[in-house]
C-alpha cells in the first residue's frame, strides 16, 4: 500500500502516558462546546410552542442518555452511575419545570430560560460548604449542554458509531466521551491537552491501549481518516508517515510486543540477582486505578503514591473523609504488600483561590511540598489524619517530600504526634508502627543524610528533583534541558553518600525516581546496594528481567569503574557497552537509544 | 393522608449523590409525595438537586413528610432506606 508523499509527513512529540505502538487511521473528535446561544423575547402566542420545543429537546436528550447507557461497554460500568445521575438531573423539576415556567412567565426563548435555571442551581450549590456536592453542579452543566445541543438541532458527533479500528484524535476526552465510545474499536488516543493525570491517561492505561497527550494542536493538524503512527513509549506521533517511517515503527512495534510478551511471562517472579540478592520492585502510582495494573506487571507493593491528584481535582482542599476513602482503598487493594504514601508535593499556587500565595519566578524553589504543609498545618494535618486512619486497613508507610534539613523532620514529627493524640482521643484506629521516611531530593539533604537517618525509618531517593537541583537545571527551559544527566558523576557520588548514611544508621533505602526504571541505570543502583526500586509499572518486567541476569559482584565492580570516570558521557558509553553485552534483546527492543 | 417521621443520616458519606439518587428512585415508585426538611429548609424528595442542596453530613436529623394515598408505605420504605445507610457499608 502506498500512502501519500513523504513531504506531507509530519512528526510531533507529546507526553507518552500509556505504552505501546500503533499504526492506524485517525478519527477526529471535534466536540467544541456550544457556547453561543441567542437570547430573545418571544410573543404571547409563541409561548406554548417554545415550551414544546424545550420539552422535545428534553425527550431527545433523555433518549440519548438511555441509549448511551445501554451501549455501555463492560470495562466502564463504573460510569453507569454518572449517566443515571444525569437522567435524574434531566428529569429534576429544578431544571425541567423551572425552565418551562421561565419560558411561560418571562416570555424568553428556551436556551435563555435553561441558562437561567442552570445559574440558579449553580448559585444554590455554590453556597454549600461541601466540595463534593458543590462539584455536582458540573453534572448539571453537562446535562444542560446536551440539552442545549439538541435545542440548537446540532448533530452530535457520536463516538459510538465507530465501526472500524481507529485512533481517536481529540482536544481532550471527558468521561462522557469515553463512556460513549465503542471501546473495542479504539486503538489509542492522542490529544491536544492533558498530562499524566488526565482522564485520557487513566482510561488508556486501564484499557491498556497506547496514548500520547499534550500534543498542543494535533486536532488542527490531523484530518479525519489520515494515517497515524503513535508511539506511546516515546511520545512520538507521525501524521501521514512515509513508507520508511511505517516500516521503522512496524519493526519497533514487533520488537516491543515480542519483548513485552517474553518478559511478561516472568514478571510475577521475584527480582533476584544471579548470586541471590533479592531486590524489592515496586510501582509509582498516581491514582487508585493504577494499582491493578501495577500488580499485573509484577509490582511487590507501591513505593510511591503521589497524592496530588485529589487536591488538583477539587476546587478547594479535599476533605479528610475523601482522602481517607482513597488511601484506605489503595492500601486494601495492594495488601498484604506495603504502600508508601508521599504527602502533598504541591505549591501554594494550586490553592490560590483559598490562600493568597504568589507563585514567584521559580516555583520549584518556592513555597511547596513540606514547606507549604508546615506553613498550612490545617491542610497538612487533615492529610496526615487521613493517612493514619487508612493505616488500620493495610501496610502504609509515610514519606515526606522536599526535606532540606533536620528541622523540617523534627517539626513534621511534632505535628505527627499531635495527630496521633487526636486520633487516640477520638478512638479512631490506626497502625502505631507506621514507618516514617523522607525523600532525598534536595542536595542539602544528601549533605546531612547522616543526621536525617537517625530520625527516620527509611530514605527514598527522588532522583528527578535531585538531578534538577544539584545540576541547577530548569527542566522546562529548553536551552538547558540537555544538561539533565542522571549519569553526571556528581549525582552518582551523592547517591553513594546517601546510601552510606542509611546503611550506617541501619535504615532502609529505596529509589523512586525515573532512574529506577531506566535499564541503563541497573548496574549503578545494584552496585550502590539500593534495596528497593520503585518505578512506573510498565518498566517493572524489564528491570526484573535485567536484575536476574546480573550478579552483585559484577554490579559492584562496574560501579567502582564508573566512579573513576569523569564525565556523564563517558559513564553513559560505559553502561551502553556493558548493557549490549548483557542483553542484546534490550537494544533490539529499542528501549534505549 | 399525611405522615411525618424524623430520620437520621447514618452513613459515613452523608446525603451525597448516590444516596440522594436512591431516595428519588424510591419516591418514583409511590403515588405519594415526599418532602424532606432540615432546619427550616424543606425540599421535594423527587428532586435530586433539591436534596443535595440540603447538604446533610452524617448524623443530621431530617424531618420526612409523606403526603398521599400510600404515604404509610412510602414513609416506611424511606425509613428502611435510611436505616440501611442507603446500602452503603459504613
Amino acid at each position: 500500500v502506498k500512502f501519500r508523499n513523504a513531504d506531507k509527513s509530519r512528526k510531533l512529540k507529546g507526553i507518552p502516558v500509556s505504552p505501546g505502538i500503533i499504526i492506524g487511521k485517525a478519527r477526529l473528535v471535534d466536540r467544541s462546546k456550544v457556547k453561543l446561544y441567542y437570547q430573545y423575547l418571544i410573543r404571547d402566542e409563541q409561548v406554548s410552542k417554545e415550551a414544546d420545543r424545550f420539552r422535545e429537546a428534553l425527550n431527545i436528550t433523555r433518549e440519548q442518555i438511555i441509549s448511551l447507557k445501554s451501549r455501555m461497554q463492560d470495562q466502564i460500568q463504573s460510569h453507569a452511575f454518572i449517566l443515571d445521575a444525569q437522567l435524574m438531573i434531566l428529569n429534576d423539576s429544578m431544571l425541567s419545570e423551572a425552565t418551562v415556567n421561565t419560558i411561560i412567565h418571562e416570555k424568553i426563548n428556551a436556551e435563555w430560560a435553561l441558562q437561567k435555571s442552570v445559574q440558579t442551581i449553580r448559585q444554590l450549590f455554590d453556597e454549600i460548604d461541601d466540595d463534593y456536592i458543590r462539584e455536582r453542579a458540573q453534572d448539571v452543566e453537562d446535562v444542560a449542554e446536551r440539552i442545549m445541543r439538541n435545542l440548537a438541532g446540532e448533530d452530535q458527533a457520536s463516538l459510538s458509531e465507530i465501526s472500524e479500528r481507529v485512533i481517536i484524535v481529540a482536544h481532550e476526552l471527558s468521561p462522557m466521551d469515553t463512556s460513549e465510545m465503542n471501546i473495542g474499536k479504539v486503538m489509542g488516543f492522542i490529544t491536544d491537552v492533558g498530562g499524566r493525570t488526565s482522564h485520557t491517561a487513566i482510561m488508556a492505561k486501564a484499557l491498556k491501549i497506547p496514548a500520547v497527550v499534550g500534543l498542543e494542536a494535533v486536532t488542527r493538524q490531523v484530518k479525519d481518516g489520515e494515517l497515524l503512527v503513535v508511539d506511546g513509549n516515546t511520545g512520538e506521533v507521525v501524521i501521514n508517515p512515509d513508507d520508511e517511517a511505517i516500516i521503522l515503527f512496524q519493526e519497533r512495534q514487533i520488537r516491543h510486543e515480542r519483548y513485552e510478551s517474553a518478559i511478561a511471562r516472568t514478571s510475577h517472579l521475584p527480582a533476584e540477582t544471579v548470586d541471590g540478592r533479592r531486590i524489592s520492585i515496586k510501582a509509582n502510582i498516581e491514582f487508585l486505578e493504577e494499582v491493578v495494573t501495577a500488580k499485573d506487571y509484577g509490582a511487590e507493593g507501591i513505593g510511591l503514591y503521589r497524592t496530588e491528584f485529589l487536591y488538583l481535582r477539587s476546587k478547594g482542599v479535599p476533605n479528610e473523609e475523601e482522602l481517607f476513602e482513597d488511601y484506605r482503598e489503595v492500601a486494601e487493594i495492594i495488601a498484604p504488600d506495603p504502600i508508601t504514601i508521599r504527602t502533598l508535593d504541591l505549591g501554594g499556587d494550586k490553592f490560590s483561590s483559598d490562600l493568597e500565595l504568589n507563585q514567584g519566578m521559580n516555583p520549584a524553589l518556592g513555597l511547596r511540598a513540606i514547606r507549604f504543609c508546615l506553613r498550612e498545618p490545617q491542610i497538612f494535618k487533615s492529610q496526615l489524619r487521613a493517612i493514619f486512619r487508612a493505616s488500620a486497613y493495610g501496610r502504609i508507610r509515610l514519606m515526606f517530600p522536599m526535606i532540606s534539613g533536620l528541622q523540617e523532620v523534627l517539626d513534621t514529627k511534632m505535628i505527627l504526634d499531635q495527630v496521633k493524640d487526636e486520633l487516640d482521643k477520638e478512638n479512631l484506629p490506626y497502625d502505631p508502627d507506621v514507618q516514617i521516611g523522607v525523600m532525598i531530593e534536595v542536595p542539602s539533604a544528601v549533605a546531612v543524610s547522616d543526621l536525617l537517618a537517625r530520625h527516620v525509618d527509611f530514605f527514598s531517593l527522588g532522583t528527578n528533583d535531585l538531578i534538577q537541583y544539584s545540576l541547577a537545571i530548569d527542566r522546562i527551559n529548553e536551552h538547558v534541558a540537555f544538561m539533565y544527566q542522571p549519569f553526571h558523576p556528581a549525582i552518582i557520588r551523592m547517591l553513594r553518600q546517601a546510601v552510606q548514611a542509611a546503611r550506617e544508621a541501619g535504615i532502609e533505602i529505596a529509589l523512586c525516581g525515573e532512574m529506577a526504571g531506566d535499564p541503563l541505570c541497573v548496574f549503578i543502583l545494584l552496585g550502590l546496594g539500593i534495596e528497593e526500586l520503585s518505578m512506573n509499572a510498565g518498566s517493572i518486567p524489564i528491570i526484573k528481567q535485567l536484575i536476574r541476569c546480573i550478579s552483585m559482584e559484577d554490579a559492584k565492580r562496574h560501579l567502582q569503574n564508573i566512579l573513576e570516570l569523569s564525565t556523564a558521557q563517558s559513564v553513559r558509553e560505559y553502561l551502553i557497552e556493558k548493557m549490549k553485552a548483557l542483553s542484546p534483546d534490550l537494544e533490539a527492543a529499542g528501549l534505549y537509544e | 393522608m399525611e405522615l411525618k417521621k424524623t430520620l437520621t443520616i447514618n452513613n459515613e458519606l452523608g446525603l451525597h449523590a448516590r444516596a440522594a439518587a436512591k431516595i428519588v428512585e424510591l419516591v418514583g415508585r409511590y403515588d405519594s409525595s415526599l418532602f424532606l426538611k432540615k432546619d427550616d429548609q424543606e425540599v421535594d424528595g423527587s428532586s435530586i438537586l433539591s436534596i443535595l442542596t440540603l447538604a446533610c453530613p452524617k448524623g443530621t436529623d431530617i424531618q420526612a413528610r409523606a403526603v398521599g394515598e400510600d404515604s404509610q408505605d412510602l414513609i416506611e420504605a424511606v425509613n428502611l432506606l435510611f436505616e440501611r445507610r442507603f446500602g452503603e457499608k459504613r
